[in-house]
C-alpha cells in the first residue's frame, strides 16, 4: 500500500481523531449541535491541521527536542490566529458562524498531537496530506454526531444553513419529523456524550465484523489488532 | 562538559526566541493588513442590526460615528462604559440605540439591542447574546420566535410598571410554559432601559453634547 493511501486510510478510518484516538473532544462535543455547525468547525480544523503540519515538517530538523512542545504550541496559535483574522476580514459572513469555534482549535489537542507524532518526523507532502485527512476524518465524526443530535433533539437537518450561504439557504433545511416537539436531551452536552458513544461502538462493531470476514475469507492468522489504542 | 550544556541551553533559547520573533512578526503583519477590512465589515453587519429595530429612512446621519458614552449603570445592567448611538434626522434627534444587560436570565447574561425613539417608545428590541437553554430559553432571539417583537411600539407611559411582567407574574407580557425565568429576566431589562432612557434624556437628546463627544472621538 503506498504511503499515501495508507495516511488517507488513516486519517477517516484506522486512526480516526474523533472515535479511534479520542482527542480534541472539547469541541467535538461541544459544537455539534447541529450538522451545519460540527461540519463548519471540522472544515476550520482541516485548514488548521493541513497548515500546521506544513508548516512544522520543513523546519523539524531545527527544533531541538525539549523545546519542541512550546515550539508547536506557539506555530500552531500563531496559524490560528491568521486564519482567524483572515476569515474575518475576508469572509465576513463565514466568521459570524465560525467565529466562536476558530479559537477553540488551539487547545483541540487533536492538532498537537499530529504535529508531535507526524508532522515532526515525516516530510511536508506526506505531513500535509495527514493533517488534512485527520481533519477530513474528524470533520466526518462531527457531521454524523452533528446530525444525529440535530434530528433526534430538534426533528430537523442543514438548519443554520443560511447563516452560511445566505438567506436563499433556508430552504434547504430539512424538517424530516415534523410537528416535533424536540427532544432537548440530544441538544444538551448529555447527548453528545451519548451520541459519542454509539458512533465509537458502532466503529468498533464495523471493525470487528470487517475482521472477522477478512480472516474467514482469506483464512490467514493475522492477529487481530485491538480497536482502540492511542 | 559544563560549556558545552551551557551552550546547548544557549542553542536552544534562541531558537526558541527566533520561532517567537518570527511568529510575531508574522501575526503583526497580518493584523495590520487585516484591520481596515474587519473594520468595515463589523461596522456594515452594526448598521444591519441597527436597521432591524430602526428603520433608516427615519434618520439621516451616520449612526455609527454619532455615539454618547454612557457609564456603568445598573439601570442598563452594563458593568464596564459602554456606548449610545444617536439618530438624528437633520438636527433633530429620533431615537437611541441603546445596549442592556439582563443579569437574570437562566444561564448567564441576556445582552440587549433596544432603539428607543425620541417620545420614549420602543422601536424595536434584539437579543445579541445569550446562554440560555437551547430548544426552550432561546425563544427570545428573532430567529427562532417573534416574542420579541412584543415590545415595539412600548413605553412606560402606554404600559405602568405593575404591567411590566409576564402574565404569570400578573404583567401583559407573553410567555412560554417552561422557560419563564428567561422572558421574566428580559421583560425587566427592557422597563429597566426605559427607565434609563428617561433619567437620561438630556444625555442622550441633547444634540450639542451627543456631537461633542462624537467629535471628540473622531478628534483623537
Amino acid at each position: 500500500m503506498s504511503i499515501y493511501k495508507e495516511i488517507t486510510l488513516n486519517g477517516i478510518w484506522k486512526q480516526n481523531p474523533g472515535v479511534v484516538q479520542l482527542l480534541g473532544l472539547c469541541p467535538t462535543l461541544a459544537v455539534t449541535t447541529s450538522v451545519v455547525n460540527g461540519v463548519s468547525l471540522g472544515l476550520a480544523t482541516v485548514l488548521v491541521m493541513a497548515a500546521a503540519n506544513g508548516t512544522i515538517s520543513p523546519v523539524r530538523k531545527y527544533v531541538p527536542n525539549e523545546i519542541r512542545v512550546p515550539v508547536f504550541i506557539l506555530v500552531i496559535a500563531a496559524l490560528v490566529t491568521v486564519i482567524d483574522l483572515s476569515i474575518n476580514a475576508f469572509a465576513h459572513p463565514l466568521h459570524k458562524v465560525l467565529g466562536i469555534f476558530i479559537p477553540l482549535i488551539v487547545v483541540n489537542c487533536i492538532v498537537l498531537a499530529r504535529v508531535e507524532s507526524f508532522a515532526a518526523k515525516n516530510a511536508p507532502i506526506q505531513s500535509i496530506l495527514d493533517g488534512f485527512m485527520m481533519g477530513i476524518g474528524l470533520t466526518m465524526v462531527l457531521g454524523l454526531l452533528g446530525g444525529m443530535r440535530e434530528l433526534v433533539g430538534k426533528g430537523t437537518l442543514f438548519s443554520g444553513l443560511d447563516l452560511v450561504f445566505g438567506p436563499a439557504a433556508k430552504n434547504f433545511v430539512l424538517t424530516i419529523i415534523p410537528d416535533y416537539h424536540g427532544f432537548l436531551l440530544a441538544v444538551l452536552p448529555p447527548g453528545a456524550f451519548l451520541g459519542l458513544g454509539i458512533l465509537i461502538a458502532a466503529r468498533n462493531w464495523m471493525e470487528i465484523r470487517n475482521k472477522a470476514k477478512s480472516a474467514d475469507e482469506h483464512t490467514t492468522t493475522s492477529p487481530l489488532q485491538p480497536a482502540l489504542h492511542p | 562538559m559544563s560549556e558545552t550544556i551551557i551552550k546547548h541551553a544557549v542553542k536552544t533559547a534562541g531558537t526558541l526566541t527566533a520561532f517567537a520573533l518570527v511568529g510575531t512578526a508574522i501575526l503583526a503583519y497580518i493584523f495590520i493588513i487585516t484591520r481596515a477590512p474587519i473594520e468595515a465589515s463589523e461596522a456594515d453587519a452594526r448598521l444591519a442590526l441597527f436597521s432591524q429595530i430602526l428603520p433608516h429612512n427615519s434618520y439621516n446621519n451616520n449612526l455609527l460615528k454619532t455615539e454618547v458614552a454612557i457609564p456603568p449603570n445598573p439601570l442598563l445592567g452594563n458593568r464596564a462604559p459602554s456606548k449610545a448611538n444617536i439618530a438624528k434626522l437633520g438636527d433633530e434627534t429620533v431615537g437611541v440605540i441603546l445596549e442592556a444587560i439582563a443579569h437574570d436570565g437562566y444561564a448567564g447574561d441576556i445582552k440587549l439591542l433596544l432603539a428607543i425613539r425620541a417620545d420614549g417608545t420602543i422601536s424595536g428590541v434584539r437579543v445579541l447574546a445569550h446562554k440560555e437553554t437551547p430548544g426552550l430559553g432561546d425563544y427570545i432571539e428573532i430567529e427562532r420566535n417573534a416574542w420579541i417583537t412584543q415590545f415595539s411600539n412600548e413605553s412606560l407611559t402606554k404600559t405602568v410598571a405593575k404591567d411590566w411582567a409576564v402574565i404569570k407574574d400578573g404583567g401583559k407580557f407573553e410567555y412560554m410554559a417552561g422557560a419563564t425565568i428567561t422572558p421574566r429576566a428580559v421583560v425587566k431589562a427592557v422597563a429597566k432601559a426605559l427607565q434609563f432612557f428617561n433619567e437620561n434624556k438630556p444625555l442622550l437628546l441633547e444634540n450639542k453634547t451627543a456631537d461633542k463627544v462624537a467629535q471628540s472621538k473622531d478628534a483623537t
